[in-house]
């Protein structure tokens, strides 16, 4: 059995550079075991990338990424095709990284409601069949860690909530800890046990839940619980320009956005301070 | 009518056509029809340089063939060209290095012809022994990897990040086909091997509910052709090589019909499950 307390994935200053261009830098991160953690942030921000640093498929140029020795990943990757020349059923996909028995397939595509769909070609699933087919391969395997890249991309709104339900009762049930990748902030501060808020580094990090008891928030909030804009609208107090330098709030520009450059109005706190 | 050539002739090229198939599956799946190409060419190379240093043709064949495809892993991770300018490059390069070589070597008699579109009426029973050998190595090399390669076929990020390595599958797969092109030269020729390869694999696309059924399937349909095409050569006086291809194209041709699709839409309830 692993060890019940480490965290079972460490980020430390994680920073990954391609070209000379830094695609995220100075990533702080810890999930523990039952816990969700998830990445929020606009596109490009660098959620994807971080999520790969943590699954180890891209080593950091800088900081370290820690996995606990032994660590069983179920992974739900953001873009999966399957195309025509490949004749793959919803049942043999369950068992695409390592033998299941049929009945833990069973089991976990009715989990996900779509076990009525477990002799159909994956091609012919429509994308929030396909979603759940991921999700339900992913925990066939009982992980400790499960990595979901935008797991409700392609489901309407009510099997959005299905699903995020699931995903915080698969988290009790496998006392597994979950990095999740979401653009939906009501989700975000329903069923997460922190937030993190990526662009290009880490912009703010804390518990949802003190965010969402905050009068800042239920007065930005307050009247559009499903407004996934809203998460963008906050003030950040730099931007990153195109050639990846960055402009701050006194108009200086500096290479990178690292917090001790003196650059901040304010350096980020454990509170969502972003969110006014 | 079976004289002693002709059964030596069918057990080769069924040896051949029961690994091509299967092979032929991932060449498929992954797009690789040119990659297998320039692999059968550089074969030529492999045999001129055989003729030169008076080495054994195939395993000569086989070291360049795995020489060309590793350094086609490497150059794809570095280099500037795109990857089917890059495959063009070696493909024809390494075809007209190979009978530049054999030109040169005027005091060697070769059947050129026999090289570029197979000689399967002259196997030896050494030959055959190869083919068998190879053929046997391949098949079980095949099924040690077979869960990372298919799983890293669908994704490789998939795979990596649920601790299968199928950087390390990738590089077993290049070399069973470097191996199946050393063994398949003499059956259709460096010019029709991918010919051997694919056909049959497409063929069984149609009626595969499964990737391992279509790896079966892809091997029963090349050993049909096989048997059909040398039939036909023998009965039409036609180039035997090239009789093995055309009759892989008859069968994928009839495979096309209406009549053969309401062969697999009988399927669906039954295949649910033998799969897995």
């Amino acid at each position: 059995m692993l060890d019940q307390t480490q965290p079972l994935v460490t980020l430390e200053n994680a920073g990954l550079n391609r070209g000379g261009r830094w695609l995220v830098r100075g990533i702080d991160l810890k999930v523990h075991r039952g816990e969700v953690v998830t990445l929020i942030g606009p596109n490009g921000a660098g959620k994807s990338t971080t999520a790969k640093i943590a699954l180890g498929l891209e080593k950091p140029d800088e900081g370290a990424a820690r996995r606990l020795g032994g660590l069983k990943i179920g992974y739900v990757p953001q873009k999966l095709s399957i195309d025509w020349t490949l004749p793959l059923t919803v049942n043999r996909f369950m068992s695409l990284t390592e033998r299941v028995s049929s009945e833990k397939t069973h089991g976990a595509l009715e989990r996900v409601g779509i076990a009525h769909l477990a002799g159909t070609e994956v091609r012919h699933l429509s994308g929030g069949e396909f979603q759940r087919a991921l999700l339900a391969r992913a925990i066939t395997r009982k992980p400790d860690l499960l990595v979901l890249d935008e797991p409700v991309q392609g489901v309407d709104f009510g099997g959005e909530i299905a699903l995020y339900d699931l995903i915080s009762e698969i988290r009790s049930t496998l006392g597994c800890g979950i990095l999740m990748i979401s653009h939906d902030l009501h989700v975000v501060m329903a069923g997460t046990d922190s937030v993190v808020c990526l662009n290009g580094h880490v912009c703010c990090q804390g518990h949802p839940r003190a965010v969402a008891e905050s009068p800042e928030y239920r007065e930005l909030f307050g009247g559009r619980a499903a407004s996934t804009l809203a998460v963008y609208e906050h003030a950040h107090d730099h931007m990153h320009l195109p050639d990846g330098s960055v402009r701050h709030a006194d108009g200086s520009v500096t290479e990178h956005c690292h917090p001790e450059d003196g650059h901040h109005e304010e350096p980020p706190t454990d509170e969502h301070d972003h969110a006014r | 009518m079976l004289d002693d050539f002709f059964t030596r002739a069918i057990l080769a090229g069924v040896g051949v056509a029961l690994v091509a198939g299967p092979l032929g599956c991932f060449i498929v799946w992954r797009r690789l029809a040119y990659f297998g190409d320039t692999l059968s060419h550089s074969a030529l190379l492999g045999v001129a340089l055989a003729l030169l240093f008076e080495v054994n043709i195939t395993f000569a064949v086989f070291g360049v063939a795995a020489a060309v495809a590793l350094s086609l892993l490497l150059l794809q991770k570095r280099a500037t060209l795109s990857s089917d300018s890059l495959l063009g490059l070696l493909s024809h390069s390494s075809l007209a290095l190979g009978l530049v070589v054999l030109a040169f070597m005027t005091w060697v008699r070769v059947d050129l012809m026999g090289f570029l579109f197979g000689d399967i009426l002259a196997v030896s029973v050494t030959d055959i022994a190869i083919i068998y050998g190879g053929g046997v190595i391949i098949l079980v090399v095949l099924v040690l990897i077979w869960r990372p390669l298919f799983a890293a076929t669908v994704n490789t990020d998939l795979a990596e990040a649920e601790g299968l390595r199928p950087q390390r599958a990738n590089v077993v797969f290049m070399l069973l086909m470097a191996l199946v092109i050393a063994i398949a030269m003499k059956i259709v020729g460096v010019l029709l091997i991918t010919a051997l390869l694919i056909i049959p694999a497409a063929t069984a696309r149609r009626f595969a509910r499964g990737p391992e059924q279509m790896a079966i399937l892809a091997a029963v349909i090349g050993t049909a052709a096989v048997i059909a095409g040398l039939f036909g050569s023998l009965e039409w006086d036609t180039p035997s090589g090239p009789s093995i291809v055309v009759a892989a194209l008859g069968l994928f041709l009839i495979g096309l019909l209406p009549v053969a699709g309401l062969l697999t839409r009988r399927k669906p309830q039954e295949a649910q499950n033998h799969e897995q």
